[in-house]
């Protein structure tokens, strides 16, 4: 007998009688909210070390992004509406070590969550998985229809999706390891911006 | 290196060598304190959260009841993703199969994100005697790494030690300033240190935190990112689970992702969620799904629930004895309350000491975000195990002794009385190093009279 068997054989043996699944509309229902999200958004994601920016449009964000980062460095952009930069797809298929020098990444998001600054991105829009842990700062720009109260809504969004890899972003890269001071900048990027569109 | 290489002393010698030195032990006691409130202020912003912790204790339940399905249920769908799962049976043939699966394709140097089961499994000491480097990745391992210690604690593995004992560690290994002890220095110096060692390793090993049973997926929680860091650079992404790491379905992480970082350090979630489907065009994932003692566990009838921990450490934090004691003296890889129920079904003769290193408060059953009943556990194990003979010997004799004065009223009026007397005329023959109570405690002014004594005076008086 394989160890597959005897462990499922030791498993089936011993667990006991059967235990429905909870419902999780309750939760889900009691958490709903129509209110503005972006405001408590902003909050929690500031307390969490993001910068956030509601934006008008592409060309506000440029000209924030111009203003912090100058000319010369290498910056990957996800998103059509802000060229200038180095394209994703167009580095689709580097390898993933070469992006060891990239300081900032901007990505677009479909998903963000108000409860916890937390946004959703899957390889479809970080084309390269390493792409927003490796630079060493990160952009994300979101429309403020896209931000759900918690993450039972958040999840009831994601729903059955298929994806080869997907990550809940809340903040930049951190520890608290060295007698709990918290330090910003880890091993991903030392900055995560927001930036909300209408 | 290990965390339980043989060792002979128990929790209360061991909490002996933590407690010489008191302002440290009151440091490590206010700093979890301080994460433990930090726990109470994210759980009270949720007026839900009584529900989301019933709810995820539910959803454990049905796991627990239908494990076997599940587990066949996530190795297909893992399968069907391009994954390749494998099955151990114990620590060794984990050590086993990652050893095979580096060994195969020449690689002998891994970088390793926090995973407590390899601890358990004492994984890098088995890789380091066959020739292959380890290196761990997040910073709280490294530096117990480095340290050439187990970490002291499953959420913060250093918890134990101050910066300029940190800065010591780096200056000696990383070439950081002699004497540099700011944290924001010596992160930056890791950083710099680790990121040269991800670029460089063709495998990578992380732990999981959750298994999607309904899609096969795996969810792992990181604030460094540094299991991404890993995993995405490397050619082979190895991950080891615990085979109760299985939820049912992916809207089940949206009440465990709630409760797991608040409960942990009062974040509301960790910086990275990172949800491993599909490996990556011309690379692989491996899942190992360990048993190692889980599925006896599950058949204890008592204690079958201590297979629903999500790995949160609250009930560390919270706990009065880890924090005064510190997490080595618990010589186990998870410690702590919720260590001190789970190391007893590995071994009830090594770990015997476990269960009796509580107050049986209460607390870690209060903040448990799964609402296991931890002290309940507690006082359980300590029936079973003092049934089973594994007690101290000195313990033994102390309880046939009281348990005979107590049988007979004769002798107990006598013992009550002599202890009356030694309190009063001699009392440092208590208050000494022998006696295990006056630890810490001065022994109580004995009353002149027992209550029996007063009760039969109190007649005598009436009549």
């Amino acid at each position: 007998m394989s160890s597959r068997e005897k462990i499922l054989a030791a498993v089936k043996a011993n667990q006991f009688s059967h235990a429905e699944l909870p419902d999780l509309e309750i939760l889900a229902s009691l958490t709903a909210s129509n209110d503005d999200l972006v405001v408590p958004y902003t909050a929690v994601a500031s307390a969490g070390g993001s910068f956030v920016y509601e934006v008008a449009d592409y060309e506000a964000i440029k000209t924030i992004l111009q203003k912090e980062f100058k000319a010369g460095v290498e910056i990957i952009s996800g998103i059509r509406e802000l060229p200038g930069y180095t394209f994703v797809e167009d580095v689709r298929h580097q390898l993933s070590h070469s992006f060891a020098n990239v300081e900032l990444c901007i990505l677009p998001s479909a998903l963000g969550v108000a409860e916890n600054g937390a946004l959703w991105l899957t390889e479809e829009q970080m084309v390269v998985r390493v792409l927003p842990f490796i630079a060493q700062h990160l952009a994300v720009v979101i429309h403020k229809t896209q931000l759900v109260p918690t993450m039972a809504q958040a999840y009831q969004t994601i729903g059955s999706a298929s994806y080869g890899y997907g990550a809940f972003i809340s903040g930049p890269s951190k520890t608290a390891d060295i007698e709990q001071s918290l330090v910003i900048g880890a091993h991903g990027p030392r900055s995560l911006s927001v930036f909300i569109l209408p | 290196m290990s965390s339980t290489t043989t060792t002979t002393k128990d929790h209360p010698q061991l909490a002996a060598i933590f407690n010489r030195d008191e302002p440290r032990v009151n440091w490590h006691d206010e700093t979890l304190w301080w994460v433990r409130a930090k726990r109470d202020i994210a759980a009270h912003k949720l007026p839900e959260w009584e529900l989301l912790r019933e709810t995820a204790s539910q959803i454990k339940n049905n796991v627990l009841s239908n494990l076997s399905s599940y587990l066949e249920q996530f190795e297909a769908n893992a399968i069907k993703n391009g994954v390749i799962v494998h099955w151990a049976a114990n620590a060794e043939e984990h050590n086993h199969i990652v050893h095979q699966l580096l060994s195969e394709r020449g690689i002998n140097r891994m970088v390793k994100s926090k995973s407590m089961l390899t601890e358990e499994c004492h994984l890098n000491e088995f890789l380091a005697q066959r020739g292959i480097d380890v290196i761990d990745s997040d910073l709280g391992e490294r530096i117990v790494q480095l340290a050439g210690e187990p970490p002291s604690h499953i959420v913060l593995p250093c918890i134990h030690k101050k910066k300029e004992e940190i800065g010591d560690i780096f200056h000696e290994h990383l070439g950081s300033a002699k004497g540099e002890s700011d944290p924001k220095i010596l992160t930056e110096t890791a950083r710099q240190h680790l990121r040269e060692i991800f670029l460089t390793r063709r495998a990578a090993l992380t732990g999981v935190n959750f298994a999607i049973a309904q899609t096969g997926e795996i969810v792992i929680c990181t604030n460094e990112g540094n299991a991404d860091m890993g995993a995405h650079l490397a050619d082979i992404h190895i991950a080891s689970m615990g085979m109760e790491k299985i939820i049912p379905e992916r809207k089940h992480l949206g009440v465990f992702l709630r409760l797991l970082t608040r409960s942990a350090t009062g974040q509301p979630i960790t910086t990275y969620s990172s949800h491993f489907s599909k490996p990556q065009d011309g690379k692989e994932i491996h899942i190992i799904i360990v048993d190692n003692g889980r599925s006896i566990q599950l058949g204890r009838e008592d204690f079958r629930n201590s297979l629903k921990c999500i790995r949160c450490g609250a009930c560390m934090n919270t706990c009065p004895v880890y924090r005064k004691s510190g997490g080595h003296s618990y010589h186990t890889a998870v410690a702590g309350p919720i260590g001190s129920i789970l190391a007893p079904n590995l071994d009830m003769e090594k770990y015997a000491d476990l269960p009796f290193a509580s107050t049986l408060c209460g607390s870690c059953s209060n903040v448990c975000p799964v609402k296991i009943d931890i002290h309940d556990q507690l006082y359980k194990w300590r029936q079973v195990i003092v049934k089973a003979g594994y007690t101290p010997k000195a313990k033994t004799i102390a309880m046939k002794g009281m348990a005979f004065t107590l049988a007979s009223p004769t002798l107990y009026r006598a013992a009550g009385k002599m202890g009356r007397w030694t309190f009063k005329h001699a009392p440092f023959a208590v208050n000494n190093g022998a006696n295990p109570w006056y630890k810490h405690r001065e022994m109580p002014k004995a009353p002149e009279q027992s209550f029996g004594e007063w009760y039969a005076k109190r007649k005598e008086n009436k009549k």
